[in-house]
């Protein structure tokens, strides 16, 4: 608590102070140490680069990562617990208003706080209205929160400035928390077994291990500084494992394409902390760089041009138009590589980063405004955009890439409307069911397609892999928004934000949204799970397909030979259920049998993840918001949230409209892409729908922005002409200055050094040398002659002393 | 008493004292030139304790010859050893120190 005192200066966390001295909040154990989280992974990286192959048990690499990260998770289940065991303290309020009222109009006097004292007083009202934060909703009412608990150390200091780092540990972060470790918990036990012939299993888990540590550290980082190191940690890892199976070109390709896709907008984020350091006071912690963008103490405009830096290093990191173009090829990795870095966490840094720094946001962007602001305006472009160019996928995972893209675009819209808490919570539970989705289509192609996420190559699938039908299913309804499932509560948040906050146009887009979302999943769904399985319609060119699509192909099969003569009994069909899974790599086995269900270690995080999907949306039920209430936030509780609290449920005016569209989705896909399986039926009758298909097709063309145009520039016409200025201009100006520097050093030497300089010098020289040879022949070793100039010198004084004193 | 006397006494022999050390060649006579001098200084220190009738001058002539026959134990030493290595003690050869 008295590290929340030191960090946070303004009122309302002086009023937290003096309160929490009264009454001593001891600080939960696992909060408090939530540092050790990330210092595991590290640990654990190493260990399993350094120890895992002199261990005498196969993939030890995934067992290590699976014990490091199963601790993580109940070390983070217990900081869950705790946190919802920690006392709430009064935040304000208790006594009259207008004495409250009172108190703070002196204190944005002291702070020369643009805010004016009518924002304060509506500010107070408002939360004194929004039932979904105080304990009653009773006006006057007292609002109890949790203090977050924080933890830093001075990494060094410059002069007055302290650059500290710590943890800044709240609902928000321990939330995050949970959800990163389910998460990667779930993408380790899965891929023991996606991965278990995979020559590289070592590196694959030790970058697994060190993503997971980044992000733990991003989430509970109470430094600007600390994000970053995590957010460039987490691109580091993506790097490694979108290439990890580097033998092929495309997946290089990809994984560069990602690298420096996101460095764009990192350029962004770096030069936006920067600005929020110098602007915020020499500070990089995040609660106060809060604090005094919502008291007015940063200027609005340096808001807006920070918010505006941040946003690129978002629009990079969380793949929003115009930088999205690299999530999809990012789908080269190993398939629960992705489902945990390109569909659940890391893709949400960039959210989790404009709700972490949400104060630079609401007033750079000027969000509490209403009407259009950037965020909201690249939100909304990112969703329908995406979710238009899902429904020309073929490939069931670039299908889930653009699902991601569009429902990231959803956060950041949520985000820039206002709706705090409803953003979040749709980062959590999208964490949920697209990491479901993604592992269910891994479990696809791992057990069902011969390694291919090609949809042509699908179909009927639910027949053989109960399973992961089932789980998928789980994940499509929960994406589709349908009632009671997780995206449902936390797609309805959004939409009630943006309407509820004067966004009209991005309600629209967000309604449109849902009804694509439907649209497509249900074609994907269709494709996949029903109708007749087309698989051994590709027999032929098996091998062939498996070396060109090089996705999750097994490259080391003859590993596994002995598992050959097992696998004739394990059948076709898979009716051996989870177990009778087990021999299906064996070498030339392909051919042999069809789809069937994967075994244990695949289907229980799928199972894990499907509960999941299915209940984290109900902590969001109406009256009791269990989810907002775990969240809330002290500083952005008196401007941010009091303004227009989280909006109540609306249940006429968006959660029923946005099911219907949901289920017109659904309905509609059934019919175009199912009862009468046209899937591109319009297409090839040309004209408008052909063109179109042909624009989403090449993704807009963005790619071709980028390679042939942006680099195309760069590469020829700018690189020639740079040439040229670099040989005519920037040379010719070196060469004068060169020039120019001789002769000047030329006459400086004639006349300042060998004229001036060492005139002075030499003149010392000489005139010692003289004095020198003339006081010698004083010198005249004769001791009598000495004797008489003492004697004389004496007699002088003497009659000096005699005459004159 | 008459101090005159006494200082013009010790005035001549100081001067005396003087004059040897400047002009005189041998050595030996130079030392006994500047033990003229220090007996001038001691007759003076006497002179004016009797003048003012307090013993300390002559406490102090006392140390001043204690002092002066240390000296010219010194000084005897190192004449005796500049002879065992020049065969003379002459002074106006000895310029070794000459700059």
């Amino acid at each position: 608590m008295s590290v929340l005192a030191v960090f946070n200066t303004g009122v309302l966390s002086n009023a937290l102070a003096a309160e929490a001295a009264a009454d001593k909040v001891s600080d939960g154990f696992l909060l408090a140490n939530s540092w050790w989280l990330p210092v595991m992974s590290f640990v654990g990286f190493w260990a399993i680069l350094l120890l895992a192959k002199r261990i005498n048990v196969k993939n030890a690499a995934a067992y290590m990562g699976i014990a490091v990260i199963g601790v993580q998770f109940a070390f983070a289940a217990g900081a869950v617990v705790q946190w919802q065991q920690r006392t709430a303290v009064v935040v304000e309020h208790a006594e009259s208003q207008s004495a409250e009222g009172e108190a703070h109009s002196t204190a944005s006097d002291t702070t020369e706080a643009e805010t004016s004292d009518e924002t304060h007083a509506e500010s107070l009202g408002a939360i004194g209205a929004a039932s979904g934060f105080s304990l009653g909703s009773e006006e006057g009412e007292v609002v109890k929160l949790r203090p977050s608990v924080e933890r830093s150390v001075s990494w060094y200091r410059n002069g007055d400035t302290d650059i500290r780092i710590g943890t800044h540990v709240d609902g928000f972060a321990v939330a995050m928390l949970f959800v990163v470790a389910f998460i990667s918990l779930t993408v380790h036990v899965f891929s023991r077994e996606y991965l278990r012939t995979d020559s590289r299993i070592t590196h694959y888990f030790a970058a697994l291990s060190l993503f997971t540590g980044a992000m733990l550290w991003m989430v509970q980082s109470a430094t600007t500084l600390g994000v970053l190191f995590g957010w460039e940690l987490m691109g580091l890892c993506s790097f490694l494992l979108i290439g990890h199976w580097w033998e092929d070109r495309d997946n290089t390709d990809a994984a560069l394409k990602a690298f420096f896709t996101t460095r764009i907008g990192d350029i962004g984020l770096l030069i936006g902390i920067v600005i929020l350091f110098f602007a915020g006071g020499k500070t990089f912690d995040i609660a106060v760089i809060n604090e005094r963008a919502l008291n007015g103490e940063i200027r609005q405009w340096l808001c807006f041009v920070a918010a505006t830096c941040l946003f690129a290093g978002v629009i990079g990191k969380s793949a929003q138009f115009p930088l999205h173009t690299w999530l999809p090829d990012a789908m080269a990795g190993p398939t629960p590589a992705s489902a945990l870095i390109h569909a659940a966490t890391m893709v949400v840094a960039g959210v989790y980063l404009v709700a972490r720094l949400y104060g630079v946001f609401w007033s750079g962007f000027s969000i509490h405004a209403g009407g259009m602001n950037l965020g909201a305006l690249v939100g909304s472009i990112t969703l329908v955009m995406a979710a238009l160019l899902a429904f020309v996928q073929t490939d069931i995972k670039k299908v889930l890439a653009y699902s991601t893209v569009s429902q990231l675009g959803y956060m950041v819209m949520g985000l820039a409307v206002g709706g705090w808490a409803g953003a979040i919570f749709h980062l959590v539970t999208h964490a949920f069911f697209k990491a479901l989705l993604f592992q269910a289509s891994g479990s696809i192609a791992h057990s069902g397609s011969h390694h291919s996420f090609e949809m042509e190559r699908m179909g009927g699938l639910r027949k053989y892999m109960p399973v992961t039908f089932a789980t998928f299913t789980a994940g499509y309804l929960a994406l589709c928004g349908v009632f009671p499932m997780a995206g449902f509560w936390s797609k309805d948040e959004v939409l009630t934000a943006a309407k509820t906050n004067g966004y009209t146009w991005a309600f629209v887009a967000g309604s449109l949204g849902a009804f694509l979302t439907a649209c497509y999943m249900t074609r994907t769904y269709t494709k996949t799970f029903f109708g007749e399985n087309r698989l051994h319609l590709f027999h032929d060119d098996h091998d062939a397909q498996l070396v060109n699509t090089g996705h999750d192909a097994h490259t080391t099969h003859d590993v596994h030979v002995g598992h050959v003569g097992h696998e004739g009994a394990g059948g076709l069909e898979g009716a051996g259920g989870l177990e009778g899974a087990g021999g299906h790599e064996g070498a030339g086995g392909h051919d042999d049998h069809g789809p069937h269900e994967s075994n244990i270690w695949i289907t229980a995080p799928l199972a894990a993840l499907a509960v999941m999907s299915t209940v984290v949306g109900l902590l969001q039920w109406p009256k009791f918001y269990a989810f907002e209430h775990f969240i809330a936030n002290i500083t952005f509780e008196e401007t941010v949230i009091a303004r227009w609290g989280s909006p109540e449920f609306n249940l006429t005016g968006v959660a029923i409209p946005s099911s219907i569209l949901g289920l017109l989705g659904i309905a509609i896909g059934v019919v175009y892409f199912k009862v009468f399986n046209h899937d591109f039926g319009l297409v090839k009758r040309g004209g408008i729908f052909a063109l179109v298909h042909k624009v989403l097709k090449n993704k807009y063309y963005l790619d071709h922005l980028w390679t042939g145009v942006v680099i195309g520039f760069v590469k020829g016409p700018l690189a020639k002409a740079a040439y040229w200025f670099n040989q005519q201009g920037l040379d010719g100006a070196v060469d004068t200055a060169g020039r120019t520097s001789v002769g000047v050093s030329r006459w400086v030497y004639r006349f300042i050094d060998q004229g001036t300089v060492d005139m002075f010098a030499n003149g010392i020289g000489s005139t010692t040398n003289n004095l020198g040879s003339g006081l010698r022949k004083t010198q005249t070793g004769n001791v009598q002659n000495y004797a008489a100039i003492f004697i004389g010198a004496v007699g002088l004084a003497v009659l000096a002393i005699v005459l004159f004193i | 008493m008459v101090l005159n006397q006494f200082l013009f006494l010790s005035a001549l022999l100081f001067c005396i004292g003087v004059y040897g050390v400047i002009v005189r060649k041998n050595a030996v006579l130079v030392l006994m030139s500047i033990e003229l001098m220090v007996n001038a200084v001691n007759l003076n220190l006497v002179a004016f304790a009797l003048y003012n009738d307090n013993v300390i001058g002559q406490v102090f002539a006392l140390f001043a010859i204690a002092i002066a026959a240390a000296e010219v134990g010194v000084g005897l030493a190192i004449v005796l050893l500049i002879y065992r290595n020049r065969r003379n003690v002459d002074l106006g050869t000895l310029s070794e120190m000459k700059g």
